[in-house]
């Protein structure tokens, strides 16, 4: 459903230029957890902002169903934003509107009526289960209600694909795992196309069904977590990466059991 | 002593209730003014900045330095170098409306920056997310930039109206009036330094009250700790 063509964008500092994303292409699945995992400054919120063109690439070409955003003019890129669901390490949740104005705001900007917003903004705060604080400022929230209002925020408009950069990095290790499977719920349930971007190999490991390694700017190896047994992984980071995914699933399949029983 | 300092003022009341009408007066249209075009410019100079929304750099740059220029003009020098407009605006130099021109334009730079700088605190983060979600330049303006910068806004309208009464107090040179105008021609014109004391004190009260009621709508309007 997503594929990027040779994105390539440099940033030029005072120590000349440097190709932070460099010739990448990926192809990300519907229904896939696509995972971009590497060192700081490797390049991956780059490579995710050119998704949404927060950051426009040099050149190369990002397709979304068909349709290339690089192509779009201002207006119709801004209603593909619309379907384009995007969640940060900080939250970024405006601070001086309520949990119940948050929610509103991509309604708000899609000129969605208010009653229908009023149905969608509780619907939304019901998958997140927090139901509670609407009328509270985020100020007053804890690093993972923020980020389950952030998800809320982004599932109102009903997107296609969820784009997150570092969503559990701020966030303690039992939180982590919370938000988490707030995303694998949203992916099963929903259908809704997730692309995580983190340095965490536990969050890759436990959720994605396809990993990019990112190097200094290019993609070093792609593996494909669900069809393990078909590939031999290269590098170190995949080699525990392997692992590590084998262990979260069962972990994971643990926790389904425990949920299905309780 | 209470009375020493109350007595030679009893009389003078309706002429000092007249005095803080025409203060009133001149603020308020002032500060509408200034508002107006203000807020708009700090805007423009926000969006239109290097790395931001709507960035032109080379008219930032023209617009950066007017803005400088203008705040580095004495108010006394502008009421004196606006008078031709004044006068094609309001058909008089002089009186409590006329200042009201000079006031505002003065006010116009100050306040655009002041905005500016308040708009340039709001998380960047915040505004990218907009951005993300399909927000248009309009719509991050006025539901994500005033709303989070909404009462570094009112501190600023603070600081302009508390500006405003000090120099409204030059506006008497021009007949303009008001409470300043007033300690003025009685402290000094007529030396009752105790008609002036007291109108000082009056003056000192009212900022006192704006300084606070700007204070207090500060804290309630800011959601951010
Ligand atoms: N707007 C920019 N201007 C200049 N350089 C930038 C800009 N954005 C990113 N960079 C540089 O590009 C490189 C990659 O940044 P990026 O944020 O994509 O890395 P990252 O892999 O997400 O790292 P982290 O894990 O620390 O978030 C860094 O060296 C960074 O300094
Ligand atoms: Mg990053």
């Amino acid at each position: 459903m997503l594929e990027l063509q040779n994105i390539l964008k440099s940033f030029t500092g005072a120590d000349g230029r440097h190709d932070v994303v460099n010739n990448v292409s990926l192809s990300v699945g519907k229904g896939d957890i696509y995972g971009i995992i590497g060192a700081s400054g490797a390049g991956k919120s780059t490579l995710l902002r050119t998704i949404n063109l927060l950051e426009r690439p040099d050149s190369g070409e990002v397709w979304l169903e068909g349709v290339d955003l690089t192509k779009l003019g201002k207006r119709e890129l801004r209603l593909a934003r619309g379907q384009i669901g995007m969640i940060f390490q900080h939250f970024h949740l405006i601070e001086n509107r309520t949990v119940y104005d948050n929610i509103s705001f991509p309604l708000e900007i899609a000129g969605v009526p208010k009653k229908e917003r009023r149905e969608r903004i509780l619907e939304s705060l019901a998958i997140v289960d927090l139901q509670d604080k609407v009328l509270v400022y985020p100020a007053k929230l804890s690093g993972g209600q923020k980020q389950r209002i952030a998800i809320a925020r982004a599932l109102v408009a009903r997107p296609k694909l969820l784009l997150c950069d570092e969503p559990t990095s701020a966030l303690d290790p039992d939180t982590t795992g919370q938000i988490l499977r707030f995303l694998q719920d949203i992916n099963r349930k929903l259908h809704i196309t997730i692309v995580i971007v983190s340095h965490e190999m536990e969050v890759v490991g436990s959720i994605c069904s396809k990993v990019s390694l990112m190097e200094r700017g290019v993609i070093a190896e792609t593996l494909d977590l669900a069809e393990r047994k078909q590939h031999e992984p290269k590098s170190q980071i995949a080699k525990l990466l392997f692992n590590h995914g084998q262990e979260a699933k069962e972990v994971d399949y643990a926790y389904g059991l425990l949920r299905a029983n309780d | 002593m209470l009375t020493d300092f109350f007595g030679p003022t009893i009389e003078l009341w309706p002429e000092i209730l007249h005095a803080l009408g025409q203060t009133g007066y001149m603020m308020m249209f002032a500060m509408g003014i200034a508002a107006l075009a203000g807020i708009p410019l700090g805007t423009l100079l926000y969006l239109i900045r290097p790395g931001s929304l709507a960035q032109q750099p080379r008219l930032y740059a023209v617009l950066d330095t007017a803005v400088n220029i203008l705040r580095s003009f004495p108010f006394l020098i502008l009421l004196i170098v606006l008078i031709p407009i004044t006068r094609f605006i309001v058909g008089t130099a002089i009186g409590t409306t006329a200042v009201i021109v000079p006031l505002a334009i003065s006010a116009i730079p100050d306040f655009a920056r002041l905005i500016e700088q308040t708009l340039l605190e709001v998380n960047r983060g915040v505004i990218q997310a907009a951005e993300a979600m399909g927000a248009s330049t309009f719509q991050i303006v006025t539901k994500v930039l005033y709303r989070e910068a909404r009462s570094g806004i009112v501190s600023t309208c603070t600081i302009i109206s508390i500006n405003f009464l000090s120099f409204s107090t030059v506006a008497g040179l021009v007949g303009g009036g008001g409470i300043g105008d007033f300690a003025i021609r009685y402290g000094y014109y007529r030396y009752q330094l105790d008609v002036m004391a007291f109108t000082v004190a009056l003056i000192v009260i009212i900022v006192q009250i704006i300084q606070s009621t700007g204070n207090y709508l500060v804290r309630r309007l800011d959601k951010r700790h």
